[in-house]
């Protein structure tokens, strides 16, 4: 697998990082020096081997269904840069 | 309604596949403790989990597990014991953390059906591909400031199903039956309220063309819309607008378009291109969600009575047609009034009684069936009285309309009003004579040969009566002095 800099561009895209043309080579390079690295383990054979999503072998605790947080509209509005009332204000996105 | 759209160059058929999000009932969210009750102040019904604060880790609600797992076994859906979540990142000002946490890969319930009545008497099974978990982003208000949105968070995280059919809808009377049954069975399971005013429900609707017996061509998603009606028009004007352009050869994009029902047509939402590339992957604070064989075994033992089933038990016990079934099951509270006013009586009576006087007075006085004037128990003492003859069929409307609008017993209105049935000959007997002398040139009529005028006589004698004589006994007083 080879990334090209089009592609790390549209990657930085999507996670609204910007990366200028320059950047944009020398991170192709980086990229596929990781890339490469863990294609190592393409060596592994894991036939019949189900995928390991994490490394506790658990299932998910259920909690119960019971009300027990929310009512704090001053700690959530906290770190907001702009707001109105309890609402947070956010430069205008409308379709 | 045919599906079938006719072309410069001949028909094409629809193909629609619907992608339903219903908002699951339950206290508390998906992932957090905070309330998921509609309309409270914005932002008081969220955590710092909700709002995605740096280090809070998502903790999943039992009881949505158990909703999500219920509205399977009620769509006869493969439910599958090991379950994950992914997370499908996309950037937008009311979600908080950059991603929705979804089961993309493995979700939890599997293939199903839903049956669907159609117009014409028909039925048609469609295919249930998948229902997942998910959670719901915040609220953004677009219409309050020149140059800012106002967002709230209080539906951030409120856990939601997205059930998603096969592509085997053929014209949106099909979509829309399948909107429609698929709310009837959520709501029977108390699984989601199915409110399309409120939001608790919407769909995202997939429509292509093709001309008959041709493979799929390219598909347009229409977004979030939010009634059963702008559904079955989004439908319509996505398909023609798709036919258009094949047949001025051109060539359908795949792309994200909303509907505007105010135009009706579809525009494209272009600035959602980049955005279908969700690079989703396994959430690593979440382990895989496996489900106890014993724990289903309970939830499927604790399901009510499902439409069909109660559709059929209907025809099967109380003897209605199909029809009738269908509309007193299409409402829980309904098929739970029938059964309560049929329980010993005549079911026929009761659901033709239900579905012309009853919904006739509630369409009138804006009730619904919970607050409604006449109690099933109320209706039922009228059948009674309308049973033992104490009143006729005539006096009952007018009894029924005097319970709608003062809320009285039947029995009462009956006393009060003096309303009973005259079941005395004697004085059947003396309304005939009066009414025959006091149309002598009418009876000459009559014994002339003019048969029709029997009924005139019947109307005369009731009238005479104030509506109260038996008919049966009127007629038979009336038979009786005019053969003599």
């Amino acid at each position: 697998m080879s990334l090209d800099p089009a592609t790390v561009r549209r990657i930085a895209r999507l996670a609204r990082i910007h990366v200028g043309d320059t950047e944009a080579e020398q991170l192709a390079g980086e990229l596929n020096g990781i890339l490469g690295w863990i294609e190592q383990l393409n060596e592994v054979d894991v036939e019949g081997i189900d995928p390991l999503t994490g490394a506790a072998q658990m299932a998910m605790r259920l909690r119960p269904d019971t009300v027990t947080d929310g009512g704090i509209p001053e700690l959530v509005l906290g770190n907001a840069p702009d707001r109105a009332g309890t609402f947070y204000a956010v430069p205008k996105v409308v379709e | 309604m045919s599906g079938v759209i006719e072309g410069r160059d001949g028909p094409w058929e629809m193909v629609i596949g619907l992608e339903v999000h219903a908002q699951v009932i339950s206290r508390s969210k998906l992932f957090s403790g905070s309330a998921t009750e509609f309309g409270a102040e914005p932002n008081t019904q969220v955590s710092l989990v909700d709002a995605a604060f740096p280090g809070m880790l998502p903790v999943i609600n039992g009881e949505c597990v158990a909703q999500a797992v219920r509205t399977g076994l009620g769509l006869d859906a493969h439910i599958n014991m090991v379950s994950r979540f992914d997370r499908k990142n996309y950037f937008y000002a009311d979600l908080p953390a950059g991603y929705q946490i979804s089961q993309y890969a493995h979700p939890v319930v599997g293939g199903g059906s839903i049956e669907i009545e159609l117009a014409d008497g028909s039925t048609k099974r469609i295919g249930v591909t998948r229902l997942h978990l998910e959670q719901d982003a915040g609220k953004s208000l677009h219409d309050q400031h020149p140059s800012k949105s106002f967002i709230d968070l209080n539906r951030s995280g409120i856990a939601l199903m997205e059930i998603v059919s096969e592509p085997d809808l053929r014209t949106a009377e099909e979509a829309g039956a399948y909107l429609r049954k698929l709310r009837t069975i959520l709501r029977y399971l108390g699984t989601c309220d199915g409110n399309m005013e409120e939001g608790s429900m919407r769909a995202d609707v997939n429509v292509s063309v093709r001309r008959h017996g041709e493979p799929f061509r390219t598909r347009c998603e229409v977004k979030n819309v939010n009634s059963v009606r702008f559904v079955m028009q989004a439908i319509e004007a996505e398909a023609a607008r798709q036919v258009e352009v094949w047949e001025s050869g051109g060539t359908v994009e795949q792309e994200t378009r909303l509907f505007d029902p105010a135009r009706g047509v579809t525009r494209s939402m272009r600035s959602k291109e980049d955005a279908h590339d969700y690079r989703y992957f396994p959430d690593p604070d979440l382990l895989p969600l496996v489900l106890d064989e014993g724990w289903v075994a309970g939830l499927r033992a604790g399901l009510p009575e499902l439409p069909d089933a109660k559709r059929a038990r209907f025809v099967a016990e109380h003897g209605l047609s199909a029809y009738d079934a269908a509309v007193l099951v299409a409402d829980q509270e309904t098929a739970a009034f029938f059964e309560t006013v049929a329980a010993g009586r005549d079911a026929k009576l009761a659901a033709n009684w239900i579905m012309g006087d009853f919904f006739a007075a509630l369409n009138r006085t804006g009730c619904s069936i919970g607050d409604s004037p006449v109690s099933a128990g109320a209706l039922g003492q009228l059948l009674d009285l309308l049973a033992d003859r104490t009143i006729n069929g005539r006096i009952a409307k007018e009894v029924f309309e005097a319970m709608v609008d003062t809320g009285e017993s039947p029995a009462g209105i009956v006393e009060s009003r003096g309303l009973r049935q005259v079941t005395d000959t004697g004085a059947i007997d003396g309304a005939v004579d009066r009414v025959l002398a006091a149309h002598p040139d009418k009876l000459a009529e009559y014994r002339g040969g003019k048969d029709k005028l029997f009924g005139f006589f019947v109307g005369q004698v009731m009238k005479a009566m104030a509506g109260k004589g038996n008919p049966a006994l009127v007629n038979e007083a009336l038979r009786q002095r005019l053969s003599a």
